[in-house]
């Protein structure tokens, strides 16, 4: 688990989901692509820190397992994909809802989730 | 803004003996000293809790305790008691919860009333009630909902939530979606004490002066909306000489105060519109073209399609009902009225005006399927009843 340096702070996941254009991520808006690299410093500024952050490959690319089944495609087929995700510490849920407006979204939105742990296994 | 955390108490063993005080409470009883009943349960737990006995012992009984009603003297002797109110109001009114347990939770938490009195108000079974309570009270605790009052830039957005919160429960009091009654005062008086307590807790925010000045409006009248079998009566049925007129004057100086001071929002705007329409002496001496010019308002700061058929009801009575239909049916088109009740029901009385029976004995039998309230419900079918007869 990973230490929590600020006390008083919680973690929680910022869950990005983005209507998957054909050729996405290659045809992300340049704007879109920009913004994500000034994210950081934006959210410490505001008080909050970004502590992890995934990106994930279009739906397209993605083979679902369920059971013994193997299928092509995403897990839940939906208009808006899963894009990405970030793990973010802040103050509590307004300080986090305030931070994750500031994610940079093509077409879609985010969902905020609290955090219930976060594992990275030691080198053995 | 105070930075207190997760409702205070809901953390770990915390929120064990939270959850077992609510369950053996309701059983039981509280305990006399529920603090330190609360300390003994979580010692067993196995944590220490002394460092955190003392927020334990002094946010529970914020929770759980009944409060001291508006106008109680201890309110206002006691600003910390109002303090910690409205801060557990922008909780429970949080947009993060969903809308039915914000208004749940504002009566249990806020209000002090027992599940079984919301389970009675909303129609459901205690349990049930009991289970949503629990969902959002966990929720609070778990995603870290803030005990606090919005900073000064998120106040605007937040605090209209917090009225629309306290404007829905009076809503549901005063034209209960389903039930014999046509009104459930409790939850009307409920909704009443809340508008004053935020308006006494931030003087300074005109909306909440709004939305308490449309409350009183809508209270004078209540008397009024149904008969002695409880059939709904139409404002233009309702006798005026029963309004309450002292409430009416209340809710007039509340507005012109609110006018006075800026820029009008949709509270007050809508309390500005039910002043004109009790201000009237009759429904036909009614100052229309000004009821008119305050839906233009309203709609310009909330362009909501409600907005919009209550306007088309107003221009009705302005240039006549033929200019008000079409109105009617470019939201008919627009789709995101279906399912609602009263567009039908308008449309239904414009067409009756237009010697449109038949058409008008549809309209009303179309409301008639949308609607719960058994008081509607008959009103509805006479309507339509009396449009077939004149075909």
């Amino acid at each position: 688990m990973t230490e929590q340096n600020d006390p008083t702070a919680t973690q929680y996941v910022v869950l990005i989901y983005e209507r998957m254009s054909p050729n996405w991520p290659d045809d992300v808006p340049p704007e879109v692509a920009q913004a994500n690299e000034e994210v950081d410093a934006k959210i410490e500024a505001r008080g909050g820190r970004i502590l992890a952050g995934v990106a994930l490959g279009p739906a397209s690319t993605a083979t679902s397992i369920r059971g013994g089944a193997i299928t092509d495609g995403p897990f839940i087929e939906t208009k808006e994909g899963l894009a990405g995700l970030f793990l973010l510490e802040a103050r509590d849920l307004d300080h986090a809802i305030e931070l994750a407006r500031m994610t940079p979204i093509a077409d879609g939105g985010v969902e905020v989730r609290p955090l219930l742990g976060f594992m990275i296994p030691e080198p053995s | 803004m105070r930075v207190v955390r997760d409702i205070d108490v809901a953390e770990e063993a915390v929120q064990d003996a939270y959850v077992q005080a609510l369950r053996r409470w309701e059983r039981d009883g509280i305990p006399d000293r529920p603090g330190a009943w609360l300390t003994t349960v979580a010692r067993r737990t196995g944590l220490n809790l002394l460092q955190r006995r003392r927020t334990l012992e002094t946010k529970l009984p914020l929770l759980l305790d009944r409060y001291p009603e508006p106008g109680d003297p201890r309110v206002e002797e006691a600003p910390v008691i109002g303090d910690d109110r409205l801060r557990l109001v922008f909780t429970c009114c949080h947009p993060a919860l969903a809308p039915e347990a914000q208004v749940a939770l504002t009566l249990r938490l806020v209000c002090g009333v027992p599940t079984a009195d919301i389970a009675r108000g909303f129609l459901v079974a205690e349990p049930t009630m009991a289970a949503r309570l629990t969902r959002a009270k966990k929720k609070i605790a778990a995603a870290r909902i803030p005990y606090a009052v919005p900073t000064a830039a998120e106040l605007p957005e937040r605090l209209d939530a917090v009225l629309t919160v306290i404007h829905l429960l009076y809503a549901t009091g005063h034209t209960a979606p389903s039930g014999a009654d046509l009104v459930r005062h409790e939850l009307c008086d409920r909704a009443l004490d809340l508008a004053v307590l935020v308006r006494r807790l931030l003087p300074d925010e005109r909306e909440a002066a709004g939305l308490h000045a449309l409350l009183l409006v809508h209270h004078a009248r209540r008397a009024t909306r149904v008969d002695g079998s409880g059939k709904l009566l139409r404002l233009e049925e309702q006798d005026r000489s029963q309004w309450d007129r002292a409430l009416i004057d209340e809710a007039d100086r509340l507005i012109v105060a609110a006018l006075r001071a800026g820029p009008p929002g949709r509270f007050t705007l809508q309390a500005a519109i039910a002043a004109v329409h009790a201000q009237a002496p009759g429904y036909e001496v009614t100052d229309w073209p000004q009821i008119v010019a305050l839906y233009d308002e309203l709609f310009r700061v909330w362009p909501s399609p409600v907005v919009a058929l209550n306007r088309a009801v107003a221009v009705a009575e302005v240039d006549g009902p033929a200019a008000a239909l079409p109105l009617v049916e470019i939201l008919e088109q627009d789709g995101r009225l279906d399912g609602y009740r009263y567009l039908p029901a308008t449309k239904a009385d414009l067409l009756h005006r237009l010697g449109r029976h038949a058409e008008a004995a549809d309209a009303y039998r179309a409301a008639l399927r949308l609607t719960d309230n058994a008081a509607e419900q008959d009103f509805l079918a006479e309507r339509a009843s009396a449009e077939d007869a004149s075909t």
